[in-house]
């Protein structure tokens, strides 16, 4: 059981390589939006140290719903999607496999580029350091509730956009102890505890919801 | 010779929107018999192969398989069936070969990569296994997604919608003859067409739609 669920994480991986002009798009998309801050709000590096943490957080939840799409839409089109529901495993752990293998593609390298975004928003070191490890345990997260407006909306027109109004709400709580961990210098321990137990719950319950989602939108 | 269904309907209604496509349907399959759904297009065949997987809610009536209800147990349900919808479930990006390993894979039938190369070959892919599957022609890709079957004639029921479209003479006549094998091992087959295909006429049950 556990060796498929690897095997489906790893071919949704290779697919991923094999279309990465797509995750490359992400996380360009990534790169410009938190690029535009310091032109729009202007260079003052008091300012933008100061909002840098929020900037970073909100790209990134936004690059990571440009991303939703891609988690189910091309399996529907082209009937895999289907056949994972008539697979004899569970679709919980099926779906769970997908979900890992989208953070992988798609949020990993959210994180690994955050830090040098926060060295061009002129954050400190220690910030930096900090600013990393919310958005590693965030991200995935996002990437879990995410799954559920993917697997709602799979097959409807404009399906990009309804599943982000659908899952941005319920992000909320993740970008506020996201980015509130860097701002809370000593008091950093309790935001990750927090964003902790956040994703320990995702995990328990995204996957479940999620694949339940798809039976329904596949009906 | 008589046998025990083992897939049973009862008074199935499907509807799609308003439109109620059918209603009252009722049939039972024993072992080693088929079950060919015609009708025009819109009539719901795809619908009721889909309602036949659990894929899809009848708005009335069971499936039944074993005497089971498909829903009540569905992960044993799902071990003992192959569909194949109208998409392949191919991946563009994925090889034909790595496409038919994967396939088999989720449904729980995994292979060696040897057995599934022999396979391609045997139709006729040998030359393109390797290639993206986005390089394949319509039949091409037919074949690749009709390979697996050829890997789970272990797998009682098949449920196969327009298995025969886009095949040419020579992968239709071997999908008859596979067909036609798979009766003959016991296996229960339920599958739309628009042609006449007569594999086994004597273990051939007819269900007309739009009648």
């Amino acid at each position: 059981m556990g060796s498929l669920l690897l095997r489906v994480m790893l071919r949704d991986l290779a697919l991923a390589w094999r279309q990465r002009a797509d995750v490359l798009s992400t996380l360009i998309f990534y790169v410009m939006v938190v690029s535009l801050f310091p032109l729009g709000i202007g260079p003052e590096p008091a300012t933008l140290r100061v909002i840098a943490p929020g900037v970073l957080w909100v790209a990134a939840l936004l690059a990571a719903m440009l991303s939703l799409s891609r988690l189910f839409a091309a399996d529907h089109a082209d009937g895999t999607l289907e056949q994972l529901l008539l697979s004899p495993h569970p679709l919980t752990l099926l779906v769970l496999a997908k979900i890992t293998a989208h953070w992988i593609a798609s949020g990993l390298p959210l994180v690994l580029m955050a830090p040098l975004l926060g060295v061009q928003l002129g954050m400190q070191a220690a910030d930096i350091g900090v600013m990393a490890l919310s958005l590693a345990l965030g991200t995935p997260v996002l990437s879990l509730i995410g799954a559920v407006g993917a697997a709602l909306t799979v097959g409807l027109r404009g399906a990009a956009v309804l599943a982000s109004l659908l899952v941005i709400p319920l992000c909320i709580p993740v970008l506020i102890f996201g980015a509130g961990a860097v701002d809370a210098d000593a008091g950093a321990a309790a935001y990750f505890s927090l964003l902790g137990a956040l994703l320990v719950l995702a995990l328990a319950g995204a996957p479940l919801a999620a694949a339940a989602a798809l039976r329904i939108a596949l009906d | 010779m008589p046998t025990d269904p083992l897939l049973t309907a009862h008074e199935l209604e499907c509807r799609r929107g308003r439109r109620r496509l059918f209603r009252n349907l009722a049939f039972g399959l024993g072992a080693g018999q088929m079950l060919q759904v015609s009708g025009r297009n819109g009539s719901g065949k795809s619908t009721l192969l889909r309602s036949l997987c659990g894929l899809t809610r009848p708005e009335h009536g069971e499936v039944n398989w074993r005497g089971v209800p498909i829903r009540a147990n569905r992960d044993a349900f799902n071990a003992e069936l192959m569909y194949l919808g109208h998409a392949g479930a191919l991946k563009d990006d994925l090889s034909a070969h790595e496409n038919l390993l994967a396939a088999l894979d989720v449904a729980g039938r995994a292979c060696s990569a040897e057995a599934a190369a022999r396979v391609l070959d045997e139709l006729g892919l040998a030359a393109c296994a390797a290639l993206p599957a986005k390089l394949l022609s319509q039949g091409q890709r037919r074949r690749v997604a009709l390979a697996r079957l050829w890997l789970s004639r272990d797998t009682p029921l098949w449920v196969l919608d327009e298995p025969f479209v886009a095949l040419d003479a020579d992968a239709s006549a071997a999908l008859r003859r596979l067909l036609a094998a798979h009766l003959e091992n016991a296996g229960i087959l339920v599958l739309t067409t628009h042609q006449e295909i007569n594999v086994a006429p004597e273990r051939t049950q007819h269900l007309r739609l739009d009648v």
